[in-house]
């Protein structure tokens, strides 16, 4: 049963990750890529993971994707963007990346029939760390409810240094974006429209 | 027979939702009547409560158009997403000890996984409708909800730190010595301001705003699809409702009555209490709702949050 919702949402997630890359008008391809992590969302659930599902839904689906879809939505020009997406989406545009792409599943094929010896080097983290070693033995221990738990003690123990450094990162971004919205009186004044201009320009006759 | 009452109980579920729904209609424009003066729809039926079924064959004979400059598809779609979202956040509200349709662990991430899909609806409904207003109304929305859902997620947190459990059934057992709204007061205004957000209700209801941009993301709409969003709208209500009392009042629980009485009782008076802001609030202004939204209600629900964790830590009930 798992299996057979598992391979339909699998199939589900290629087609629209698919049809995201070849769609013609903006707004469809990211809700086809908005079904995309959809899927991938059940995906986790599947596997056990029903908070890295939740997140996967909330922040990508939820929040970075309306994101895209607003602005899209906003400088979307309806039949002349999808012409002119039409017209960028030739062949000869794509030889290159799928060229590249083909050569990347090549290799993961090659993989998937032999499977390699791990590099020590590419083990995750967690494996190396005593800290992390024990943390994961205490999340056996606790039961399957607790994955936040669990999860949460990972980011705040052995990881805490990424958490910091993540957080750092997005209040430089913040402060930055502050920076380039930040209102000066002096554009206000210099930034008129031709119309403003015209009626500045008449009103200034009238006066003298 | 198991197979059979695990089928019913969401079919009645859903029955009983969309008749509150409708009913709510009424609901609202009598008591908006009462508390401007006048009387509201009395005419038919027993307090005019037939007006809902005089409504729903106006609405359903309708001519069903969609316009010519519409992306059609997505105008279809987009109302249906908005009536999937708020019917599926039913599934894990506890009615009572006996009725409730799934519960799993993590159900308020559930919910706010809803709530911020139920973002693409209005999304949609603007943009595929291909007009100046239903796309202002959109892009006001968005903002909107998007803001608001942040202060909703962290307004809930301080019930899920004092609870210790994201799962609703273990929200409500922890209230049986006393309700999260004495612990909680300020998580309670902060999740009662974005809920208001959230359904884009009154007085947070600039989406719609008649007077300055025609109706909004429905501009375009016409008949039932128009229809889907307005009973969306109340189903809304509804559910904001039933997550206070369940989070914030002791869910089903109370003395004497049984269970799903009181949480009817309860959420009943919420749904009321949204009628009463819509009659007695005026409109802000966009800028003025986005600015109250992230320069007082951010920092109020980040202090809500460290001093909740706080006081678990020290006290630790």
């Amino acid at each position: 049963m798992i299996e057979a919702i598992f391979m339909i949402t699998a199939i589900v997630c290629l087609i629209s990750a698919l049809l995201t890359v070849t769609a013609h008008n903006a707004v469809h391809a990211l809700l086809y890529l908005v079904t995309m992590m959809i899927a991938i969302a059940l995906i986790f659930f599947l596997f056990g993971s029903p908070f890295a599902a939740a997140l996967q839904i909330i922040v990508y689906a939820g929040a970075v994707m309306v994101l895209f879809v607003f602005v899209t939505m906003m400088l979307h020009q309806g039949e002349k963007s999808n012409l002119d997406e039409k017209a960028l989406f030739s062949l000869k545009n794509a030889k290159g990346p799928l060229l590249l792409a083909t050569i990347l599943i090549a290799e993961l094929l090659m993989i998937s029939v032999q499977p390699l010896e791990m590099n020590s080097s590419l083990v995750p983290l967690s494996a190396i760390s005593n800290e992390a070693e024990q943390d994961s033995a205490q999340r056996d221990n606790t039961s399957q409810p607790n994955s936040v738990k669990s999860l949460a003690i990972q980011l705040y123990g052995p990881y805490r240094l990424l958490v910091i450094i993540a957080a750092m990162l997005l209040l430089s971004a913040l402060i930055a974006a502050i920076h380039i919205a930040r209102k000066t009186p002096k554009h206000v004044d210099v930034d008129l429209s031709p119309e403003e201009t015209q009626l500045a320009n008449k009103q200034q006759k009238a006066n003298s | 027979m198991i197979e059979l009452t695990s089928l019913l109980t969401p079919l009645a579920i859903l029955i009983v939702l969309l008749l509150a729904a409708a009913w709510s209609t009424w609901l609202e424009r009598r008591l908006l009547g009462i508390w401007q003066d006048r009387l509201g729809p009395n005419r038919v039926g027993p307090f005019g409560l037939f007006q809902v079924i005089a409504d729903m064959i106006k609405i359903f004979t309708k001519d069903d158009w969609i316009p010519p400059f519409a992306d059609k598809a997505l105008f279809v779609i987009a109302p249906m997403i908005l009536m999937i979202m708020t019917l599926l956040g039913f599934a894990i509200i506890p009615f009572s000890p006996d009725i409730q349709i799934t519960e799993f662990d993590n159900a308020l991430l559930f919910v706010l996984a809803l709530s911020s899909l139920s973002v693409y609806s209005i999304m949609l409904a603007g943009f595929s409708s291909n007009s100046k207003y239903a796309l202002l109304g959109a892009l006001r929305t968005t903002a909107q909800m998007l803001s608001y859902e942040v202060f909703m997620g962290l307004a809930l947190m301080g019930v899920v730190v004092i609870a210790g459990s994201f799962s609703l059934n273990d929200i409500v057992h922890a209230q049986s010595q006393y309700w999260f709204i004495l612990s909680q007061p300020l998580g309670f205004l902060l999740f009662l301001f974005a809920g208001v957000a959230e359904s884009h209700r009154a007085p947070f209801d600039l989406p719609e705003a008649e007077t300055e941009i025609v109706a909004g993301f429905h501009t375009e709409y016409a008949s039932m699809k128009f229809g889907m969003f307005f009973i969306g709208e109340y189903l809304g209500v509804i559910f904001i409702s039933a997550l206070i009392t369940t989070l914030y009042f002791g869910g089903w629980q109370g003395p004497f009555l049984p269970p799903i009485v009181w949480f009817t009782l309860k959420t009943v008076f919420f749904v009321m209490f949204f009628i009463l802001l819509r009659a007695a609030i005026p409109r802000p202004r966009y800028d003025q709702l986005m600015s109250f939204g992230w320069s007082i209600l951010l920092p109020l629900a980040l202090l809500n949050l460290l001093l909740t964790a706080v006081w678990k830590l020290t006290i630790g009930v």
